[in-house]
């Protein structure tokens, strides 16, 4: 019997409308040419160009500032929120679910415009910390998913098992809990390492002048039409964002089977 | 008293839900006792505030003469085997095992060579190395019980350990379970709603109901003698009667009364005098049953009945007769070979008898506890998913 070649077509129009225009933009990283047009052999110099831009540098540290700091208090808050999702049982239970939930189907526009109201009427000077605040906002409900997610399958027995055996309050976090939970907190940790490096609606709204991050910066740069560096800055951010999921991936099958 | 184990007018309450209502129970050292009831019964509830889970809302708890009530559950010398095991996933069988003396902080040595010997008394050596998600679910049981056992506690609490089992696997570890507790000689408390296990393990039962403990007593006492209805329906099946003492016979026996039921002679051990309400209950297997009328002397009970359902079950065979408003359970052991004579039919009319000392007058009677009897279909070609009433009207 002869296969319908459909399913296969389908396939390979999907690959090519997904990935097509990151290849080409990969591949014009390391075209030696000014223009994406034409080919003019392989080159490094726009990453090299990229080393010696300082605003480039400026908008870097800026972007992992505000990522690390955003990503270490949205943990600490997204697994406390999910801890207490899951533990405590009120008739409030489903309300505090829906606004932990809330922010991941709010449109990003929304979600920016209102927190830069939010600021400005609150006098908050705009700048790093107010986009620290943002990412802050949005990562804990990721992190409190993926957390949550986790803590389903999760058998609180084995803490009463420790315990029961002799171990104190301390002993039984260490030994037990964080090894069994860590995959999933490092998991929802890496989620909003990446959304908060990417994201652009939101931080674009509530940046002040001296606080662009790497998107923003990106975006200004189109507007000049720097085209090639443009590429080179994104491969880079690219691979990094996906090492970062492959890592996310890793952590979160490892302990499935 | 002062009994090893001891709850002294014990009580929790969850919300509206009065979980365990003021009980008293004493444990011996050594001892295999049991926590019976179905589920809601507050054995559990009770199993966890000797673990230290739960803080009773009054009373208090002794262990060897100790006042253990507030202590948290890291400072009790109790070990718990957990429903559904609660093994640690990140650890191997070897760790999980030595995991309560490793939290002790007790030397290299001492608990390599403990760990080893525990491995043994469960047959695991070659299994050490292993995580819970690759061995089978009675060898998690085995681990559960070694983990436990390793830190030497006074007591070990099971709570419904072979709950998550497939039969043939029960039956296997209820003979382990007795196994280990006769070579480690520790006092058992096990908590289970199997009134099998129960039986078959225990030197003693806690039947409990709604809270409290509905009676305490070897195995053969809350069976032959149940105290009250819940105890002689919960603890295998039973007929109930209901009536009034018509005539005193002598100093055993009187002659009781029943509406829709013809008159008994039953042995009178709770010195009932004329007209008093008498609850009865006769076990299944006390009945004899067959189509040819016996020649009995007058302390036994002969009646005519109709025969409504069988249930051929290999050593024995379970029947449903009809005797006016009654819809008896009865149960034959099969001694000879049953082919070589004629089975009872469906329909058929029998006789049925049992001996007037094989009645049991019971203290409390309720109603709802006849619904706890097991029964067939009203109607051959029912659907069992329905239950009948246990005493259908005609």
């Amino acid at each position: 019997m002869k296969r319908s070649p459909l399913p296969l077509l389908t396939t390979l129009l999907v690959l090519v409308f997904f990935y097509l225009p990151i290849a080409v933009l990969v591949a014009n990283s390391f075209n030696a040419s000014r223009f994406g047009g034409t080919w003019e052999g392989f080159s490094l110099r726009w990453y090299s160009r990229l080393w010696h831009e300082r605003e480039i540098w400026h908008a870097f540290r800026n972007t992992m500032l505000v990522a690390t700091t955003a990503t270490l208090v949205s943990t600490i808050l997204g697994t406390s929120a999910a801890f207490a999702l899951h533990r405590y049982h009120s008739r409030l239970q489903r309300f505090h679910y829906a606004l932990i939930y809330t922010p991941l189907v709010i449109p990003e526009i929304l979600m920016g415009m209102s927190l830069l109201l939010f600021f400005v009427a609150l006098k908050i000077q705009l700048g790093l910390f107010t986009i620290f605040l943002a990412h802050v906002t949005f990562c804990i409900s990721y992190v409190a998913m993926v957390v949550l997610a986790r803590l389903q399958d999760f058998d609180f027995a084995i803490v009463e098992a420790a315990m029961d055996l002799g171990a104190g309050w301390w002993t039984t976090l260490w030994r037990v809990l964080v090894p069994l939970l860590a995959p999933g907190i490092l998991a929802g940790a890496l989620l909003a390492f990446t959304l908060s490096i990417d994201d652009f609606v939101i931080s674009f709204f509530v940046a002040g002048p001296g606080s662009t991050t790497l998107p923003i910066r990106i975006y200004s740069m189109i507007k000049f039409g720097a085209t090639p560096l443009i590429n080179a800055l994104s491969t880079i951010l690219l691979v990094f964002t996906f090492l970062v999921v492959l890592l996310t991936h890793h952590l979160t099958r490892e302990h499935h089977s | 008293m002062a009994e090893f184990l001891e709850f002294v007018d014990v009580s929790k309450t969850f919300g509206r839900l009065r979980a365990v209502d003021h009980v008293s129970l004493g444990v011996r050292r050594g001892e295999f006792f049991s926590l019976l009831g179905p589920s809601g019964c507050g054995k559990t509830t009770l199993l966890r505030m000797l673990g230290g889970f739960e803080i009773p809302d009054t009373g208090r708890i002794y262990l060897d003469g100790v006042d253990i009530t507030d202590l948290p559950p890291n400072r009790r010398q109790v070990n718990t085997i957990f429903q559904n095991y609660a093994l640690f996933p990140h650890l191997s069988v070897w760790e999980n095992i030595a995991f309560g003396l490793r939290v002790a902080k007790r030397p290299r040595r001492e608990i390599f060579n403990e760990v080893e010997r525990m491995l043994a008394l469960i047959q695991m050596e070659e299994h050490a190395h292993k995580k819970p998600h690759q061995i089978s679910g009675g060898q998690k049981q085995r681990v559960a019980i070694a983990r436990a056992l390793i830190n030497k506690p006074s007591v070990l609490l099971l709570d419904e350990p072979l709950a998550a089992l497939d039969l043939k696997l029960r039956q296997r570890m209820l003979i382990e379970l007795d196994l280990i507790h006769d070579q480690v000689g520790i006092t058992f408390l096990y908590v289970t709603h199997d009134q099998g296990e129960a039986m078959s393990l225990s030197d003693r039962i806690a039947v409990m109901n709604q809270g409290r403990i509905e009676q305490l007593g070897t195995p053969a006492e809350v069976y032959e003698a149940p105290r009250s209805s819940f105890v002689a329906a919960f603890i295998g099946d039973t007929n109930f009667f209901e009536g009034r003492v018509a005539e005193i016979i002598n100093d055993d026996y009187i002659l009781m009364q029943i509406d829709g039921f013809p008159s008994v002679v039953c042995f009178n051990d709770k010195k009932m005098k004329v007209n008093d309400l008498v609850y009865l209950s006769v076990r299944p297997e006390k009945f004899r049953i067959s189509r040819e009328r016996p020649q009995l002397d007058g302390r036994y009970n002969l009646i005519s009945a109709n025969v409504e359902d069988i249930i051929y079950l290999g050593s024995h065979t379970k029947y449903w007769v009809r005797v006016d408003e009654y819809r008896l359970a009865i149960s034959q052991q099969h001694g000879r070979f049953l082919l070589d004579e004629q089975p009872i039919r469906w329909k058929d009319d029998v006789w049925i008898w049992w001996h007037a000392d094989d009645g049991y007058m019971l203290e409390r009677y309720s109603e709802a506890d006849e619904l706890l009897i097991q029964t067939p279909p009203e109607e051959v070609g029912q659907n069992g998913a329905v239950p009948a009433p246990p005493r259908a009207e005609v």
